[in-house]
């Protein structure tokens, strides 16, 4: 808690938090919805704003607040499987050629360096096309993930190359501690502030794919994400047809969640970080 | 002959190994999903309520497997795929059949070639200049609110920064066309169309280069911040060197390399970008190309697409790896 406080007299902490709680807030609000998120023509067509239907409704028949519940709801459980999924391989890959080195090493970061230089967006669209008719959340959330570990593993293994060559490695192999319980117990701590704000980068970028594949029809476009919801509002050409209320939802929630990530990322990670907290102490005082 | 040992082979070898990876990878990770695409043809067919006999879905499969590339063991699809790299033949296109892939990626490329090369060159040259500068003078106010603009602006991903510019420019304030560039044959070059293309291509670049700006702004920022508070910075302005050219001839100057090596790295991911925001504006480039191939479910001009942009994207990096000894001064002369 005292963390906490301390982080919140960070004004961008303090904005980014209470947005992000909004929307989580708006997220658990969809299942309390009146409507069903799929079927279509449930209330009158194209209606602006009203007190009915406080963000007015589309022209599928769906009311856009409610729909938009659901949109946030969904596109955070996307972003989370291929946060958290991406993490796991990130900080194996990161961890074991960091600490092994060598040709295993070599290997691993080839790897990830060949996933970097190929434009990784057009293979991610390429496999999508295969797996167009199975891209549920789960799936979605799985194909971003598989895409998304390279650059965090590369951060991760050079973090853990320096924390190697550290005095307390050499105590702790020297006092007959296992490689195991030596990288969970010292260097696990140590990374978790790194890893942390690579988590919420992969996420931020995560939503910001899931967008494009569904623009390029690649995601069940039925279930509501921020995605699918701009898709619909282009596809019915919401803009030319002055439906400003449907087409700017998807793209300010967007831009809301997004600003709060990072707002929180980059402070917890400047916050995280010893030199900068020294720095803002000198400020202080 | 030294020249050649110790500037030229190793980075055309690393271009070499950067295609051989690249290409190798679009062949193998599409592979890895087990899908079909010449199934998944057929079911779209017999979905849009086409009734095939058994003989006509066994000739349909063959030409489709032909047709992709799809013949023979593992080892011969890969050979197949090379000689396709090769001789830049990636078959016909479904969206416009018969036209060859080859012919419709050659109309398009030029497009997002010069969309590419005149946005990330501008953002590069914008951010780090008005980054470093802002660096420099960090404790200024003006520097300050620049800087909370582009904590807003840094996250936002392209798709959605491009809808914003499109909705404020094009139907608030119609300042710019909104369907984007027409391209068709017979175009005579003359100032009426040069004045459209501009005015099709500078919502698209705006966005990218606003977008590509502010990473090399924030970048270059903490760079500078630290060359700032080196010795030889310190001794010039005790010196007495104006404060214009300490700003830009000692601290700019070297806080810049570094960059030009970040830039190398990151082409790939401006390239998706510029694909990406293609397809917002309905620029006539390969974003839009991948748009209709994938929304038609054509799987060779998406293939097409994908090794162009890998040969597109090697090419630029090896083109900055030759291009940088003769800036830095430091490995020149080795």
């Amino acid at each position: 808690m005292e963390a906490l406080r301390e982080l919140l007299r960070d004004y961008r902490f303090a904005v980014g938090f209470v947005i992000f709680l909004l929307l989580v807030v708006l997220a658990f609000l969809s299942f309390a919805s009146p409507y069903d998120p799929i079927r279509q023509l449930q209330v009158p067509r194209d209606r602006p704003p009203s007190r009915a239907h406080i963000l007015g409704t589309n022209s599928k028949g769906q009311d856009v607040f409610w729909e938009a519940t659901f949109s946030i709801r969904n596109s955070l459980i996307i972003a989370l499987i291929a946060g958290l999924v991406s993490r796991i391989v990130a900080i194996l890959v990161g961890f074991v050629a960091g600490y092994r080195g060598g040709t295993l090493d070599r290997v691993l970061m080839g790897l990830a360096d060949g996933l970097l230089v190929i434009p990784l967006f057009l293979i991610l669209v390429m496999v999508a096309m295969l797996l167009r008719g199975s891209m549920t959340l789960v799936n979605t959330g799985l194909l971003l993930a598989f895409f998304g570990w390279a650059w965090d593993a590369r951060t991760i293994r050079s973090q853990i190359l320096s924390l190697r060559e550290r005095e307390f490695t050499k105590t702790s192999v020297l006092s007959g501690n296992g490689t195991m319980s030596l990288v969970i117990r010292e260097y696990l701590p140590f990374t978790t502030p790194l890893i942390f704000s690579t988590l919420i980068n992969n996420i931020a970028w995560a939503i910001g794919m899931e967008i494009v594949l569904a623009i390029l029809g690649l995601v069940r476009l039925e279930i509501p994400t921020l995605g699918t919801t701009l898709q619909w509002a282009i596809t019915y050409q919401a803009m030319l047809l002055g439906h400003w209320w449907w087409i700017s939802t998807p793209v300010v929630l967007t831009i809301l969640l997004l600003v709060a990530l990072y707002w929180l990322s980059v402070s917890v990670s400047e916050y995280l970080d010893p030199r900068m907290r020294i720095q803002r102490i000198g400020a202080r005082s | 002959m030294r020249f050649f040992r110790d500037y030229l082979a190793p980075r055309l070898v690393q271009y070499v190994l950067v295609v051989f990876c690249g290409i190798t990878a679009v062949f193998f990770i599409p592979r890895l999903t087990g899908q079909d695409p010449v199934l998944e043809i057929i079911a779209q067919i017999q979905a849009q309520g086409a009734s095939l006999d058994p003989s006509a879905v066994r000739n349909l499969m063959e030409t489709l497997k032909e047709l992709y590339g799809l013949k023979g063991s593992l080892f011969e699809q890969y050979l197949t795929m090379w000689r396709r790299v090769f001789t830049f033949d990636f078959g016909p296109s479904f969206f416009q059949f018969p036209t060859p892939v080859a012919q419709l990626l050659r109309i398009y490329l030029p497009w997002t070639i010069g969309l590419f090369a005149t946005s990330t060159v501008l953002s590069w040259l914008l951010g780090n200049i008005v980054g470093g500068i802002a660096g420099y003078f960090s404790g200024k106010s003006w520097s300050k609110i620049l800087d909370a603009v582009i904590m807003v602006i840094r996250p936002i991903p392209h798709y959605i920064f491009g809808v914003v510019l499109l909705i404020l420019f094009a139907y608030v304030w119609p300042l710019f066309p909104a369907r984007g560039l027409s391209i068709g044959r017979g175009m005579a070059l003359n100032l009426e169309l040069v004045l459209a293309i501009l005015r099709g291509s500078f919502l698209p670049a705006l966005t990218l280069v606003i977008l590509g700006g502010v990473v090399w702004f924030q970048q270059m920022k903490l760079l500078v911040q630290n060359v700032k508070r080196e010795d030889f910075v310190e001794y010039a302005r005790v010196g007495g060197v104006k404060e214009r050219r300490v700003v830009f001839r000692y601290v700019l100057k070297n806080a810049m390399l570094p960059q030009v090596t970040q830039l190398a790295l990151a082409l790939g991911q401006v390239f998706s970008g510029v694909l990406i925001v293609e397809m917002v504006f309905s620029y006539p480039g390969m974003g839009l190309l991948l748009y209709r191939g994938v929304t038609r479910g054509d799987y060779n001009l998406v293939m097409g697409i994908t090794v162009l942009s890998i040969l597109t994207i090697a090419t630029a990096v090896l083109l900055l790896d030759l291009l940088y000894p003769l800036l830095d001064p430091r490995i020149r002369h080795r």
